[in-house]
């Protein structure tokens, strides 16, 4: 099974690389961008019996390795 | 006082470490590689700076949960004095030992330079000999550096005197411009709420000489030699 975690920062947490982009994009002349966050995809190809036990199972990696819950949120999309 | 230093692949601070922590001791500390997972009883566990695993993931993230790192757990969790510098400190937020996290610097670059330190708390296990001279300059060199923690989080570390170390000017002024990396409230060390771990980002491994530019780095390893003597 296929499945795309998405990680990105908690509302509130300073993002210094997001507002970098929001600055180049600034002087690039894009002038209708209110803000910029940046976050990550994980790709995973995953062995499991059903959707629910795949999306339990990489739950409990992004609460163990890929998120940093004290400053990161994590989404689960499963594909196919 | 009786020493171990972890070693992770990636780090480069560990020889100045090992060699500070032998020449203040007297004794020689334990170079524990992290796959030997067996802790020798030490009085101070120190997980030293570098780059552990490449930074990949997050800065400290592959280290923290690492086997040995579970035996650095069981050691601070038993009251074991613990020391984090610079990816030490990072491994240790990560690891959960101790609050918040360490983000990017405020203005992206790496920094490798000398700023000024303003010891808050001069009566821990860490901290006891910075009394007299509380304000000194010392060196940093990190890209991930900018310490971050809740609201809730920053008032706990403020009320309990858990802000071991501050960024000043000479003059000690903790203001925004002797902020170096946009870390709240100018933190650069922190302690955990029983006092026997402290994570911090400057480097104090390498201000022991005056070929250094300084010892004031020695206080915090003759602070810790009076703690358990």
């Amino acid at each position: 099974m296929n499945a795309r975690v998405f990680v990105t920062l908690k509302n509130g947490v300073l993002d210094p690389q997001g507002k970098a982009i929001e600055g180049a994009l600034d002087s690039l002349g894009f002038e209708g961008v209110d803000a910029v966050r940046q976050g990550k995809i994980f790709d995973l190809k995953v062995n499991a019996s059903s959707k629910e036990e795949a999306e339990a199972e990489i739950a409990k990696m992004c609460e163990k390795l890929l998120a940093n819950t004290v400053i990161e949120n994590y989404s689960i999309e499963l594909r196919d | 006082m009786k020493s171990a230093v972890i070693l992770f692949p990636g780090l480069n601070r560990d020889r100045d470490m090992l060699a500070a922590l032998e020449k203040i001791t007297g004794h020689k500390p334990h170079a524990i590689w992290h796959g030997d997972a067996e802790l020798p009883k030490v009085d101070l566990v120190v997980v030293p700076g570098g780059f552990s695993y490449g930074d990949y993931l997050r800065a400290g993230a592959i280290a923290a949960r690492s086997p040995a790192l579970a035996e650095v757990k069981k050691h601070a969790d038993a009251g074991g004095l613990t020391l984090g510098v610079c990816n030490g400190f990072q491994i240790l937020t990560e690891a959960g030992l101790l609050p918040g996290a360490l983000m990017r610097n405020r203005d992206l670059k790496f920094l490798c330079k000398t700023i000024h330190l303003k010891a808050e708390n001069t009566t821990s296990a860490f901290t006891n000999q910075y009394a007299e001279a509380p304000v000194f300059p010392c060196p940093i060199a990190h890209h991930d550096g900018n310490y971050q923690v809740d609201p809730d989080g920053l008032k706990e570390l403020q009320d309990n005197d858990r802000i071991a170390f501050r960024y000043c000017d000479a003059d000690g002024n903790t203001s925004q411009a002797a902020n170096p990396n946009g870390s709240i409230d100018n933190i650069a060390g922190i302690l955990n709420k029983r006092g026997n771990v402290l994570g911090m980002m400057p480097h104090p491994e390498n201000l022991i000489e005056k070929a250094h530019g300084g010892i004031q780095g020695r206080f915090i390893f003759e602070s810790l030699v009076k703690a358990v003597a």
